[in-house]
């Protein structure tokens, strides 16, 4: 039992850790995102969707060498000890970060350009700096797409199967989630820890499920 | 030239439309920018603001905001900007909409949250949120909020512009006491000539982009009757722009056309076919 705790602890770690990572990177990414008139921001936009449309084992395959041994990543790395990152948890919440980060992009973009500019020029001419404008104006507006993404993230990274199978493997305490966990559980049989894990997981997206949709209708009814 | 008063002249491009505009104006009481709507009214104040950036020169007292080498970006420029459908900010309830510039000012507060308050009556709202706010409280508040940055410039466009006959009755009484109370010259656009008649000092008529015209009001006397003329004459004689401007410009008691522009780009007021052409970023009020 204190396996399956373990599991279950890992695994929110991560998805844990991984949503602090990606709402501090992705939000001045899609800041940028939603501001820019440049043609060319959608191709960084079509690149950070990518994750959404690739087979998780490429996506696992190409991190797998980028923080592997031999990646100039690295060999950048070497003077601070490090040999490694696959199989590592550390690795485990770089990929996690890269395979999440269209979930976290793309509603706060979307909420970014709902906002429009009128509200960011109220704020200038009212003596807001950009950088202030952009703190006390721009993310409390965007305030339902933050808490979008944050759910989606968790979620997406609590769901991960491939990637992690990829880069991760399955060692206890390290790199050893729930989602892993079952498929190895079902692999030897103990049907009845799997059933415990599988429907937690349920019971998990349910809730995180319904906890959107109330939000959203409560974010919904806001509106003047 | 420097020394008082406001000094502006702006030329550019904004994709179809053409904005080639000068004026100068008193610093002090209420300057009206009017011109019928598509005539760049809203596009001069933006670049007075400095939310829209063209080539060209303002000064306020003397003080460049603008010319060839310096461009004061629009949170530097201390000019406080009244937009056309308010614009509070929705996450903020009344009485932190209006501090929000307040708290930003850098000068000497010359002009009080409670002396604001009392002149526009917000006290009954200030713990309100904004999306429960009538149109009428909503511009109140925003020319609250536009007040307490202790702006050196106040731009208003169109303040009254989509109000029931009924708000902009509640609304002007207290743009009056406004400018009788508040030491702080404004910038009043409007394509409504009775507004302009009950409030502005200075008259700038645009069109098509243009300064047409440009000089004092006359004030008091039968200045209002006049308008009501002015009105009905505009009313039957909608679609011919330059009758307006023509009425207009006979009101504020310009100089006859032709005579001494205040800048060389000023042209008389002659018969030109009504433009047709409307820049995306002057909605028609």
């Amino acid at each position: 039992m204190s396996d399956l705790a373990q599991v279950v602890l890992l695994t929110l770690r991560l998805a844990g850790l991984t949503t602090v990572v990606l709402l501090v990177l992705a939000t001045p990414l899609a800041w940028w995102l939603a501001r820019s008139r440049s043609w060319w921001s959608e191709i960084v936009a079509a690149i950070t969707a990518l994750p959404i449309v690739l087979p998780p084992t490429v996506l696992g395959f190409y991190l797998l060498i980028a923080l592997g041994p031999r990646s100039p990543l690295i060999h950048l790395l070497a003077p601070f000890g490090v040999r490694t990152l696959s199989f590592t948890f550390t690795g485990l919440v770089i990929g996690s970060v890269v395979y999440s980060l269209p979930f976290a992009v793309q509603p706060i973009r979307n909420a970014f350009a709902a906002i429009g500019d009128r509200p960011l020029e109220a704020a200038a001419t009212l003596r807001a700096s950009p950088l202030d404008a952009f703190f006390s104006v721009a993310l409390p507006l965007a305030r339902p797409g933050l808490l979008t993404a944050a759910i989606l993230v968790f979620a997406h990274t609590v769901g991960e199967f491939g990637v992690v199978l990829m880069i991760g493997g399955a060692i206890p305490g390290q790199t050893k989630v729930v989602s892993i966990e079952i498929y190895q559980l079902v692999d030897a049989l103990e049907w009845g820890k799997a059933h415990l894990l599988a429907a937690g997981l349920v019971a998990f997206a349910f809730a995180v499920m319904l906890f959107t949709l109330l939000m959203e209708r409560r974010f919904g009814r806001m509106r003047p | 030239m420097g020394g008082g008063g406001f000094e502006a002249r702006f030329e550019g491009r904004l994709g179809e439309f053409h904005l080639d505009a000068a004026f100068c104006a008193p610093a002090r009481g209420i300057t009206g920018l009017f011109g019928p709507s598509g005539c760049g009214k809203t596009t001069l104040l933006r670049c007075l603001a400095g939310l829209t950036r063209l080539r060209g020169r303002f000064s306020v007292d003397g003080a460049v905001w603008q010319d060839e080498r310096i461009f004061l970006a629009p949170h530097r420029r201390r000019a406080a900007y009244v937009f056309q459908d308010a614009d509070l900010f929705a996450h903020l309830n009344v009485r932190a909409n209006l501090e929000f510039g307040l708290r930003r000012a850098k000068a000497p507060i010359a002009t009080p949250l409670h002396e604001v308050v009392d002149l526009l009556a917000l006290e009954p709202l200030l713990t309100r949120s904004t999306a429960r706010l009538s149109g009428g409280e909503r511009k109140r508040v925003a020319i609250g909020r536009a007040l307490l940055s202790q702006p050196r410039l106040l731009l208003l466009d169109e303040p009254l512009a989509g109000l029931d006959a009924a708000a902009k009755a509640e609304i002007l009484p207290y743009l009056e006491r406004l400018h009788g109370a508040v030491a702080i010259p404004a910038i009043y656009v409007s394509h409504d000539l009775t507004e302009i008649a009950r409030l502005a000092d200075h008259l700038v008529v645009m069109k098509a982009g243009r300064v047409a015209a440009s000089g004092p009001c006359r004030r008091g006397g039968d200045g209002v009757a006049a308008t009501d003329e002015v009105r009905a004459l505009l009313a039957e004689q909608a679609p011919d722009v330059t009758t307006g401007l023509a009425l207009a410009a006979l009101m504020a008691g310009l100089a006859p056309v032709g005579a001494p522009p205040i800048r060389p780009t000023v042209e008389p007021i002659s018969p030109v076919q009504p433009r047709s052409r409307r820049p995306a970023s002057d909605r028609p009020g």
